[in-house]
């Protein structure tokens, strides 16, 4: 693993100045505090940027570890040593055919299917969080998941050591709830969907003093997100995309995306550029979509039920964020029912050789909507994130793939099967031609 | 029988550090006043200047969030359970 040959002077109190209400502007230590006591508004980490553009180069990031720790100087922590699993520096994959296929001429794909170790992008928010909750003395970590983060926060937990315990609706996908089990931490499948089990969260995280990463340490965990952008502009060579699309959960992701470029611009690591933001949620669960479409500046909860579990959050926390910055870079927020989901899925996997779960599905299928649309520039550098890996949600498709052909070991019956196989496919073209 | 509250730590400190409050209130509006009644300076921290409850914080009614019931005219009976939460949580 290779380090900075000259660590800069990386201390928090240099870099990170406080907490900072996002609402009314209230200020507080960097504590493990997520919302204001004045006005319950969310708490973001501030930085003396002054000091990141004095400190932080290409060079002085490139010349760092080979994984989401090169921008450290930008994340919320102050280990000399994060806790660091190879997460993140996943690949920028240029989607020739799936481009092809849509009309868009400069497509990629940020492939967090891939991400380290536990196959999503919630390993990067992770490794902040729980990097932030040992600095702050905690030794029990926990999290109110849809799966994804259930996995991440179990698996980082067990590398560093801490107790885990996990909150996961009951009715979580199999691969999602074994991929947290393994890690052995305790887990509570609550009977219950996401919204029900993030407010017994918000209970427990009162009454027990733990580090949940994504209530009280949110604002450090959250800023893990923006290693999204940082590692988009790097690999795009030091340059902003023209237009993302991302999928919308509780809002957090599309935000943090849009601070990481626009953090980048205000150091000077890259030029000014507009980038377009379009926000991408499930038909069964898509709040934030609805009140896109309805002109609203507020978010109305809805109780979710669709396949995209990993994101079916009804009450979206940074739901109004996300509508503000769809708005101001105009670009749009919509939402695909679940067949396109599936279909969307199919299409990634046919076109780019990546198995994205339901959530890459929804992001895919919304890219697809827009490109018909006309809504995208074609000539423009269009990137997609996929965060989710295809193997843990193999429910979802399950009925939707074909089935391998059974033969004997003989030529005579591959031959068989091979010739049968020709036809089915033949008349599949044909059925497309039609 | 009152009504069992569920008071978030940012409030804590107007509780006296209560975590759990009990009220009498036939309403969640009626609710705010009683808590305001009980603990001074509360309601202000609940609800915005034009008396709305801010947008930051949800009320939930024995698990159902108000805002798939009445709001804040939502009926309560003793022996209910009210949990004052924060909406900045979870996700990502």
């Amino acid at each position: 693993m290779s380090t900075a040959a000259a660590p800069a002077p990386l201390t928090t109190l240099a870099r990170v100045r406080h907490l900072r209400c996002r609402e009314c502007g209230a200020e507080y230590e960097p504590v493990a505090k997520h919302v204001c006591e004045l006005c319950f508004g969310p708490l973001e980490v501030g930085y003396d940027y002054e000091f990141l553009r004095q400190t932080v180069t290409r060079e002085s990031i490139q010349g760092g570890p080979l994984s989401m720790w090169r921008y450290r100087a930008f994340l919320p922590v102050e280990s000399p040593q994060p806790i660091d699993l190879g997460t993140g520096l996943t690949p920028l994959v240029r989607a020739e055919r799936l481009g092809r296929r849509l009309g868009l001429k400069r497509l990629y794909i940020k492939n967090d299917a891939v991400n380290m170790p536990t196959l999503s992008f919630k390993d990067r928010v992770v490794s902040v969080a729980l990097t932030r909750a040992r600095e702050l003395g905690f030794t029990t970590v926990s999290c109110a998941s849809t799966g994804n983060l259930a996995n991440s926060t179990a698996a980082i937990a067990a590398h560093a050591g801490l107790e885990c315990y996990i909150f996961i609706p009951a009715d979580l996908e199999a691969g999602k709830v074994l991929g947290s089990l393994i890690y052995n931490p305790t887990v509570m499948a609550v009977e219950g969907n996401y919204d029900q089990v993030n407010r017994l969260c918000s209970e427990v995280a009162d009454r027990y003093g733990w580090g949940f990463v994504n209530i009280n340490l949110r604002p450090y965990y959250a800023e893990g997100s923006k290693t999204l952008a940082y590692e988009v502009a790097e690999q795009l060579g030091w340059q902003l995309p023209d237009q993302i699309v991302a999928p919308l959960a509780s809002g957090s992701l599309f935000t943090k995306i849009y601070k990481g470029f626009q953090e980048f611009v205000k150091v000077g690591l890259v030029a000014e550029r507009p980038v377009r933001f379009f926000g991408a949620q499930a038909q069964g669960c898509a709040p934030i979509a609805q009140a896109w479409a309805a002109g609203r500046d507020f978010v109305t909860p809805v109780k979710p039920n669709t396949i995209a579990k990993s994101i079916a959050i009804g009450n979206p926390a940074d739901g109004i964020y996300a509508l503000d910055i769809a708005r101001k870079t105009q670009g749009e927020i919509q939402a695909v029912s679940d067949a396109e989901i599936i279909a969307g899925i199919k299409l990634l996997a046919e076109t780019e050789g990546i198995f994205t779960e339901t959530a890459g599905g929804t992001t895919v299928a919304v890219l697809k909507q827009l490109a018909e649309q006309g809504k995208l520039d074609p000539e423009a550098t269009t990137v997609v994130y996929i965060t989710g890996n295809g193997l843990k949600t193999q429910e979802a498709v399950q009925a939707h793939v074909g089935h391998p052909l059974r033969i004997q070991p003989q030529i005579a019956s591959f031959e068989g099967a091979l010739e049968r196989a020709r036809t089915l496919e033949r008349l599949d073209w044909q059925e497309v031609a039609i | 029988m009152a009504v069992k509250v569920l008071i978030p730590t940012p409030l804590q400190k107007l509780t006296n550090n209560q975590a759990v409050i009990d009220c009498e209130a036939a309403t969640i509006s009626e609710l705010l006043d009683s808590l305001e009644a009980a603990c001074p300076g509360i309601k202000a921290r609940l609800c915005d200047e034009s008396g709305s409850l801010r947008r930051f914080v949800n009320f939930y009614v024995n698990s159902e969030d108000i805002r798939f019931l009445e709001g804040p005219n939502t009926p309560l009976k003793p022996g209910d359970e009210v949990s004052i939460v924060p909406a900045i949580a979870g996700g990502c």
